[in-house]
């Protein structure tokens, strides 16, 4: 187990720093620079701001000076958002998006799971056919046609919920369930397949041949197998849900993470660009070691080592 | 002798989408106590679906148990509701499979999977049980049982599973075992150890066995009254050495000529030519007609099918004038 431990942490701090040098000199081969805009840039102030954020040294100097700042846990400031730290952006936006990904996460598995479970069971029935269809519809239905559908409803025929922003405490329903809904259906028709994989296992028939009762069956021999492909879906499905999402966001106006990925990108904010790419990096290793020992507990047979 | 389980007409028929395949048909046998009867026949003959059914194990749909009558302590097993079958199942009939490889739960540790019949069926507690767990599998042969019992399937071999198996299946004490080709899946000097054990716990027990193989040299060496079936039928039926030694039906006359070890060396080996008929599809007389090569083939009934026929005393078989050897006495 420690061997084990240890063994991930080198890994994932290998793929950590490929992600890091990656992002650093691909988003250099993208055309313009965080200070080309529309309108011309007086080449004194643009002179300054180059020579402000280091832009004009050799690119291995920048790249070296840079990680030492990421080294040192300085995730330097924004390129385009001038006078702001990448790392209050960050602590501003990201516990939104945790919020709302971690709720969304809830209403997906508290939905998709019992789905599943109930589908496989009773095959070939309406319990399986009627949460399967839905469950292939919310598959097909973009968030940005599901999520205007629950505001019709809930925020404007209903009133419930704000229609968009982020200013009330229940601000957060919507979005997560506009989320959870989409990877509700996922999980759902995932649970459906894994669980009807074991049941049709020879140990299966064993159980029943022991007289375990239908619910014992389900819960105790089936459903540790069953949720296999669940689990190893849930852990980069996790740092995924977890960093926002440019569209959710669009839609309910919140300023989550999920519009940095993208606008940072189009702005050409090069430091945040960074900094955002090696958080959802640092994520994903963390959610995927959580998924391995997670793994291991169900199955006995895979060794931590 | 007073029969532990008697099945009388069973009839399991399958409704596909493809028609109806009547795996079993009015297939009749007795097991009485302490006694051994083999169930020997083809892959689809229809062994394996005549023992599920008896249990409740085949899935309903598409599966349907169409009539007869199986009696077993007082009870009809084929009337019971799936609550008053699982009260029976793992307690007084068990069952133990074919592939030890995989009938065991991989994700469920030895020992709780061993003593669930227990706490089931006689409500023990956890330590209990798990000591009743411990007994059982130092039982069945298999060294260390207290650690073992911590241990997962894939630490154990194909043979040391197939005593887990039994222990599991024992452990209740029920008056019936099924034992559904519990050696085919090991390897060959497993397999004796296997039968041997099997064999040796139902002296000392007392247990009734219906023993399911397609290995007659097993069925000689374990079985007191041997049913052998072909296409979801029994077509004969007697004590193990009377069977052995006056094979009436040329079915069973085939099937020994098969045995690799009794045919001479250095010839090709006898095999029964063709397939078993599709049984949703069964020829209107005698189902063997078209693969038989040992009996007179002409002479096989074509317009119905040959009902069972006592021929000596215990000894059934079906009444075919084309297979049963020596002719049929009026």
């Amino acid at each position: 187990m420690l061997r084990f431990t240890l063994n991930r942490l080198a890994q994932s701090i290998v793929v950590i720093l490929v992600v890091f040098s990656l992002t650093f000199f691909m988003i250099r081969l993208a055309p313009g620079d965080p200070f080309a805009s529309p309108k011309a840039m007086p080449p004194d102030v643009r002179k300054v701001l180059v020579e402000r954020y280091g832009l004009d040294k050799p690119l291995a100097v920048q790249y070296f000076t840079t990680m030492g700042s990421y080294l040192k846990g300085d995730l330097l400031p924004s390129m385009s958002y001038q006078g702001m730290w990448n790392s209050k952006i960050i602590k501003d936006a990201f516990p939104i998006s945790l919020i709302i990904g971690l709720s969304a996460l809830g209403v997906a598995l508290g939905l998709g799971l019992p789905a599943g479970i109930i589908a496989a069971v009773r095959k070939n029935t309406w319990l399986d056919y009627g949460p399967m269809s839905l469950a292939l519809i919310g598959i097909c239905l973009p968030t940005f046609v599901m999520g205007p559908i629950l505001i019709a409803i809930f925020g404007l025929k209903w009133r419930l919920f704000n229609v968009a922003g982020w200013f009330e405490k229940t601000d957060w329903v919507l979005p997560a369930v506009t989320m959870g809904l989409i990877y509700a259906a996922y999980i759902a028709r995932m649970t459906r397949g894994g669980m009807l994989e074991v049941l049709n296992q020879d140990y299966i028939r064993t159980a029943r041949a022991k007289g375990v009762p239908g619910w014992r069956v389900v819960l105790v021999h089936a459903l540790r197998g069953g949720l296999l492909p669940v689990v190893a879906f849930l852990g980069p499905a996790l740092a995924g849900i977890t960093t926002g999402s440019f569209i959710i966001e669009k839609i309910f106006n919140l300023p989550g993470l999920g519009q940095h990925f993208v606008s940072s990108v189009f702005n050409r904010d090069y430091s945040l660009i960074l900094a955002t790419v090696v958080l959802y990096a640092v994520l994903l290793v963390a959610v995927n070691f959580l998924t391995d020992l997670l793994v291991a507990w169900i199955n006995p047979k895979v060794r931590l080592s | 002798m007073s029969a532990v389980l008697d099945v009388k007409d069973l009839q399991v028929s399958f409704h596909t989408r493809n028609g109806v395949v009547r795996a079993v048909d009015r297939v009749s046998l007795k097991v009485g106590a302490g006694q051994t009867v083999g169930i020997v026949g083809e892959s689809g003959s229809g062994k394996s679906v005549t023992c599920y059914s008896l249990l409740g194990l085949i899935p309903q749909p598409p599966g349907r148990i169409e009539g007869g009558t199986a009696m077993f302590g007082g009870l009809d097993l084929l009337k019971l509701s799936e609550k008053e079958l699982q009260k029976v199942r793992g307690s007084r009939i068990s069952m133990i499979f074919q592939d030890p490889m995989t009938s065991l739960n991989p994700y469920l540790k030895i020992g709780s999977q061993l003593v669930e019949p227990l706490r089931l069926h006689e409500g023990l507690d956890k330590a209990a049980a798990w000591k009743r767990g411990i007994a059982a599998l130092k039982e069945v042969g298999i060294p260390e049982p207290t650690t073992r019992m911590e241990q997962y399937p894939h630490e154990f071999s194909g043979g040391m599973r197939q005593r887990v198996m039994i222990a599991m299946a024992l452990i209740t004490r029920p008056e019936l075992l099924i034992a559904d080709e519990p050696t085919t899946a090991l390897d060959v000097t497993i397999q004796q150890q296997v039968l041997d054990l099997i064999k040796d716990l139902q002296k000392r027990l007392g247990i009734a066995v219906v023993f399911i193989t397609h290995d007659l040299a097993v069925v000689h060496e374990v079985c007191d009254v041997v049913n052998v079936m072909y296409a979801g039928r029994l077509v004969e039926s007697a004590a193990a050495a009377d069977l052995f030694a006056h094979p009436r039906h040329a079915y069973t006359r085939a099937l020994m000529r098969s045995i690799p070890a009794l045919q001479k060396k250095g010839e090709p080996l006898y095999t029964i030519p063709g397939l078993p008929p599709d049984l949703s599809y069964l020829p209107s007389g005698c189902a063997f007609r078209a693969r038989q090569t040992p009996g007179r083939q002409a002479l096989c009934l074509i317009d119905r099918q040959p009902p069972l026929q006592e021929i000596a005393p215990g000894h059934w078989v079906q009444a075919c004038p084309g297979c049963v050897e020596g002719g049929l006495p009026l």
